[in-house]
């Protein structure tokens, strides 16, 4: 909402300059989020010092040098006779463009340079004082902004008003907080108070007659409230000086006297009105009703638009002339040549409008004001005012009575306000007089007021007012919040215990930042197909529809993208939700997922190691080891070969949670290969907690505490012995075999099994390899004698062969 | 030097070498000096012994071969002192240390958390002290949990407040943290304080200031007896534990699930409250929105509002991160270039 300084005066002359009135607009209102001085033309203008003045022979003029704050003192020629030394003036530098359009050039006046000129307030458009230059009073140092120093000029306040309040949508409604907050009277400006004539509808039901025209209400629901009046005898043309400012400093356009009463009134009162061009109203008659199915409408911007009988207009004997609380009709507009105008002030109800808005994509100050409530019992007022304005701007008299066709009015919202709740919900005792005296202050009226509690009735304009604690919000900001004290009050810990997902994430990030990887937060949104993916709707990126699947899959785009930036060396992870259809629902299946990619140096290159080994599927097989036990501490872990690029299944105590992956990047030649890995942490529940106004309490399981008790084992107080073992091991057969048959041939005695060493070539039969492990043995009680050791070694090479068919290797 | 012709010339000669040249040796100080040495005494061309060997030439035939064992004793005399003298003085010139310390550390590659993270763990930790703990929901919800128990009115102008992704009529992605306070009422008895980390999702085009998916934190305590001075007071020890002694203002706003409503700004970090382009000139900036839990709210969620009171505050980790560091655009923080995410290390 634009918000005029000089306007606002009009309805409250609060001695306030515009910051100071920004600030307790903020402060008690609502956010004033900029300010903007009207005359920017003035801009450029700076203060400026003359420094030294002497007369130029056989004139009236002077020469002088003058301080502009540009650190250089400029030779300016006067022609004024107040030029004083040390005072402080207006000045044009050169370049600059005065309010008529002359633009100030450097030139020689006399044999003196001029590099500028030291102004008048008439020259600046202040007025009409041309006898001398504009002494100012201030202390501003030379090369200070002309308007930071001199508060000329309409200034505007861009309000953010939220959708709550719809009554401040006006300088009326501004003004009213204003008013309660400086405790100063409220009124109207002369321009809507100066008329002579009280008019005073005809309220009727259904049909009407406002002179000639027959006004006739066929939906009182979407249109409760609707009156008119015939005006004849206009005159259209330019609106006066005044009436134009108003218009534009709320950011408008002045169109003439008649379209601009009507956007007057809309930004004085927040009423929106419309006048029609009578002569053009077929039939005589006005009409609100639904849009036939078929219809269409040229509005007043030169748009066709297809009607639709969810839409309410305002019709003629025939067709559409305006869509109601959006916009008017080409047709019906008022123009130079228009003498009859038919005025309408109406209530249509958001429900209407806004959807009519949405279709229509058609937002215009009026729908934004339907949409979000008007006051519906100052439409007969809003109308006599509208008459008085356009009657002293553009002339006219009224034909016959104006019409007002109205069903009932809603009774007033009355609400029980009561000091034990203002206390409850404010934390300090707020007594109910004093409560009632900032209501009062704002429109608001009490009944029944007392000691303990009063009976408050909303204003007809603050429809945003239902219950008590709607009440207690405006005696907060009315009394100031930043009177509320902010201090730190005993309190009880809370009992929800942390989310299980948030403390596995921390898990994981501890692990990964640690293991030398960058965390990322890549959007989730990917080009997928609707079979296998969640789709958006209503996506803004065409090509990127549907929710992701896969956290990898994000990394991997972000690995492309780094590559792209000629970054090979890429380790990323993310913790993240993918999303998956579900059949039967529309919410889809979410679950929390663990990612992780690299590619590059396995480590940074050092003198010693000048080229580093890249990244390999053993590192992403480790790297989904301390991932999975970052996700399930103290579990057991799995890894089961998968094909191609799927390299290991990963199972966490026996449930497959995800894979260690080859990933096939788009990649420039230059790049090493990819790894990824990616598990599942858990599924995120989207059911209901329980039903619509119930709670489950009591029924949320506890979750137990993650971590499994650790059990301390002995330390040793034997000694170990150890021994290699040397096998040929058939290509096909997996290490993995061997090492079960070691186990379990090794008895408990066989305290570690470590594969060392792999060797292929030279010295291996064909069809082989060699594979070597080392052994640890120990007895918890005594020292192993050699020969214990010797038999095992046998004891273990004959199952192997036995079993295998795996032989020492012994070359 | 004389000409030497006869045996004892020589002899002499050679003798008065072996008895100067020791001293001339001991007299090197550096290396050079004893280079200077070892060419003025044994040197081939310009030494001493050089010349001695060159009037070898002029003896006769006889004395040639004692001449010849005089002066190769005297060579190897003097050559071993000068070697001697040598390693004496290599010994004492100062040694070079066994590694150049100057040398770079054999590293690691170093991780880090991305400041996104960073900023909500630091808003976390505070927020823990003061005995909150943390909940979590999905990012997909119900149109009822993230919009109607919330206190929207279908269909209302509040609703533009959130432009909202659609996957069906019954299924959004959610456009704020807040479905969680419900789902947490739902599920747990006051004592309630749960700060809510979360990603959410509104209809933005991403630009160097909007992203359809960001970071969002929330908090919410419900308990009997708790105030609007409570908010003020928890939420302006947030703001000096998290900015530093600053001062804090609250402004009348607007959520359908809060009322009273406010917004909480701090003095702006960059110009200290004078007013700068960073915070459009006001000396403020805006941190968090926040308010009284809308009866309507509790009641949705099947708490009694007449018994329980509670606030609940929302904030913008992300626009947090983007201020804290300095960074110049939201795109930087989702790209995932390497060289950005190294530096919050």
């Amino acid at each position: 909402m634009h918000i005029s300084v000089e306007w606002l005066r009009e309805f409250c002359p609060a001695p306030l300059t515009a910051p100071q009135l920004r600030d307790l607009i903020t402060a008690r209102v609502a956010t004033v989020e900029g300010m903007e001085a009207l005359r920017t033309d003035l801009a450029p203008f700076v203060v400026a010092r003359v420094v030294e003045s002497g007369k130029v022979e056989g004139t009236k003029l002077s020469f002088n040098k003058v301080d502009d704050g540009s650190g250089t003192l400029l030779d300016v020629v006067c022609g004024a006779p107040n030029v004083t030394v040390g005072a402080c003036y207006p000045f044009a530098r050169s370049g600059t463009v005065m309010p008529d359009g002359l633009k100030i050039e450097k030139r020689k006046i006399r044999g003196h340079t001029s590099n500028g000129m030291l102004c008048s307030a008439r020259e600046l458009g202040l007025g009409q004082d041309a006898d001398g230059i504009l002494t100012l009073e201030t202390d501003a140092a030379p090369g200070t902004p002309l308007l930071d120093v001199l508060p000329v000029g309409d200034v505007r306040l861009l309000v953010d008003v939220l959708p709550n309040r719809p009554d401040l949508l006006s300088h009326l409604g501004v003004a009213r907080e204003v008013a309660a907050a400086t405790r100063l009277p409220l009124g109207l400006p002369r321009a809507l108070t100066s008329g002579t004539s009280v008019l005073v509808a005809v309220t009727v039901q259904g049909t009407g007659r406002a002179g000639g025209v027959t006004v006739t209400v066929d939906d009182a629901v979407g249109c409760p409230r609707y009156a008119g009046v015939l005006i004849r005898g206009v005159q259209v043309g330019p609106s006066p000086k005044w009436l134009a400012a108003r218009v534009e400093a709320t950011g408008g356009r002045s169109i003439n006297n008649v379209v601009d009463a009507s956007n007057y009134l809309l930004h004085a009162i927040g009423q929106p009105t419309h006048a029609f061009d009578a002569k053009r109203l077929s039939g005589d008659a006005v009409v609100v009703r639904r849009a036939r199915a078929g219809e269409t409408i040229v509005t007043l911007d030169g748009v066709e638009r297809k009607l639709t009988p969810s839409m309410l207009v305002i019709a003629d004997a025939e067709r559409p002339v305006a869509i109601a609380g959006v916009m008017g009709g080409r047709d019906s507009e008022v123009t130079s040549r228009t003498t009859d105008l038919f005025f309408e002030v109406a209530y249509f109800a958001p429900s209407v409008v806004r959807p009519t808005r949405r279709a229509l994509g058609l937002s215009t100050d009026a729908s934004y004001r339907f949409e979000r409530g008007i006051d519906r019992a100052d439409v007969a007022r809003a109308l006599a005012l509208g008459v008085q304005l356009i009657q002293a701007v553009a002339g006219g008299t009224v034909e016959g009575e104006p019409v007002d066709v109205a069903v009932a009015a809603p009774a007033p919202v009355a609400v029980r306000l009561t000091a034990a709740r203002l206390a409850r919900v404010l934390g300090i005792p707020v007594s109910v007089a004093d409560a009632v005296r900032h209501l009062e202050a704002i429109g608001f009226t009490a009944t029944a007021v007392d000691a303990v509690s009063a009976m408050v009735h909303a204003p007809s304009w603050r429809v945003d007012v239902q219950i008590e604690d709607d009440l207690i919000e405006e005696v907060a900001r009315l009394h100031g919040y930043d009177a509320i004290p902010d201090e730190l009050r005993p309190f009880r810990p809370g009992v929800v215990p942390d989310a299980a997902d948030h403390v596995t994430a921390k898990r994981i990030r501890a692990a990964l930042v640690g293991a030398g990887l960058h965390e990322a937060k890549p959007l989730p949104f990917v080009a997928g197909t609707d079979a296998t993916h969640a789709r958006v709707l209503n996506p803004l990126a065409e090509d990127e529809p549907h929710l992701r699947r896969s956290v990898l899959e994000s990394l991997a785009r972000r690995a492309e993208y780094n590559l792209s930036r000629m970054q090979g060396d890429v380790r990323l992870f993310e913790v993240g939700a993918v999303f998956t259809p579900r059949e039967g629902s529309a919410l889809p299946a979410e679950r929390q997922m663990a990612g992780l990619l690299v590619m590059g140096d396995r480590r940074p290159a050092h003198f010693t190691d000048a080229k580093p080994p890249a990244f390999d599927a053993w590192d992403a097989k480790g790297l989904a080891e301390q991932l999975a036990r970052a996700i399930a501490p103290h579990a057991a872990i799995s890894f089961v070969a998968g094909d191609g690029d799927a390299l290991w299944t990963v199972s966490i105590d026996g449930t497959p949670r995800g894979e260690v992956r080859a990933v096939a990047l788009d990649a420039p030649v230059w790049a090493s290969p990819a790894f990824g890995v990616e598990l599942s942490i858990g599924d995120t529940p989207s059911a209901p907690i329980a039903p619509p106004g119930k709670h489950a309490w009591g029924t949320t399981p506890v979750a137990q505490s993650a971590a499994p008790a650790v059990r301390y084992r002995p330390l040793p107080t034997t000694p170990a012995a150890e021994f290699d073992l040397a096998l040929l091991v058939p290509l096909a057969l997996e290490a993995g075999a061997v090492e079960a048959v070691l186990r379990a041939e090794g008895g408990e005695l066989l305290e570690s099994l470590v594969l060392f060493d792999e060797y292929r070539g030279k010295g291996v039969p064909e069809g082989q390899r060699s594979l070597a492990w080392r052994l640890t043995f120990r007895h918890p009680d005594r020292t192993l004698r050699d020969k214990e050791i010797d038999g095992r070694r046998s004891q273990l090479l004959k199952a192997l062969e036995k079993q295998l068919g795996v032989t020492a290797r012994t070359a | 030097m004389t000409e030497i012709t006869t045996l004892a010339a020589f002899r002499a000669a050679a003798d008065e070498l072996a008895a100067s040249g020791p001293a001339r040796i001991a007299a090197a100080a550096t290396a050079d000096e004893l280079a200077e040495a070892r060419n003025a005494l044994v040197g081939r061309a310009s030494g001493r012994l050089g010349a001695l060997m060159k009037a070898l030439a002029a003896l006769p035939k006889e004395d040639k071969k004692a001449a010849g064992e005089a002066a190769n004793t005297v060579k190897a005399t003097l050559e071993a002192l000068l070697d001697a003298r040598g390693a004496a003085l290599a010994a004492l010139a100062p040694r070079g240390p066994a590694i150049d310390r100057s040398m770079p550390a054999r590293a690691q590659w170093t991780g880090t958390v991305h400041p996104v993270t960073q900023v909500i763990e630091e808003i976390e930790a505070i927020f823990r002290e003061i005995g909150f703990t943390v909940a979590t929901g999905p990012e997909a919800e119900s149109p009822w949990y993230n919009f109607a128990a919330l206190n929207f009115p279908a269909d209302h102008p509040a609703m533009d407040l959130h432009d909202t992704l659609y996957l069906g009529d019954e299924a959004v992605l959610r456009t704020h943290t807040s479905p969680v306070q419900v789902r947490t009422l739902q599920a747990w008895q006051p004592p309630i304080r749960v700060l809510v980390p979360g990603t959410v999702y509104r209809r933005d085009f991403f630009d160097p200031s909007h992203a359809p998916a960001f970071a969002q934190v929330e908090g919410l305590c419900v308990d009997e007896g708790i105030s609007f001075v409570d908010l003020k007071g928890t939420l302006s020890h947030f703001a000096r534990r998290f900015f530093g002694a600053t001062k804090t203002r609250f402004r009348p706003s607007f959520f359908p699930f809060t009322e009273p409503s406010a917004e909480m700004d701090v003095a702006c970090r960059l110009c200290g409250g004078r007013g700068c382009a960073a915070c459009k000139q006001t000396g403020w900036m805006e941190i968090l929105g926040c308010g009284m839990v809308h009866p309507s709210v509790l009641e949705a969620a099947g708490v009694d509002s007449a018994r329980y009171t509670g606030w609940a505050f929302g904030m913008g980790p992300g626009r947090i991160a983007l201020q804290r560091f300095g960074v110049p655009d939201i795109r930087l923080l989702y790209d995932s270039d390497v060289r950005f995410l190294e530096q919050f290390a």
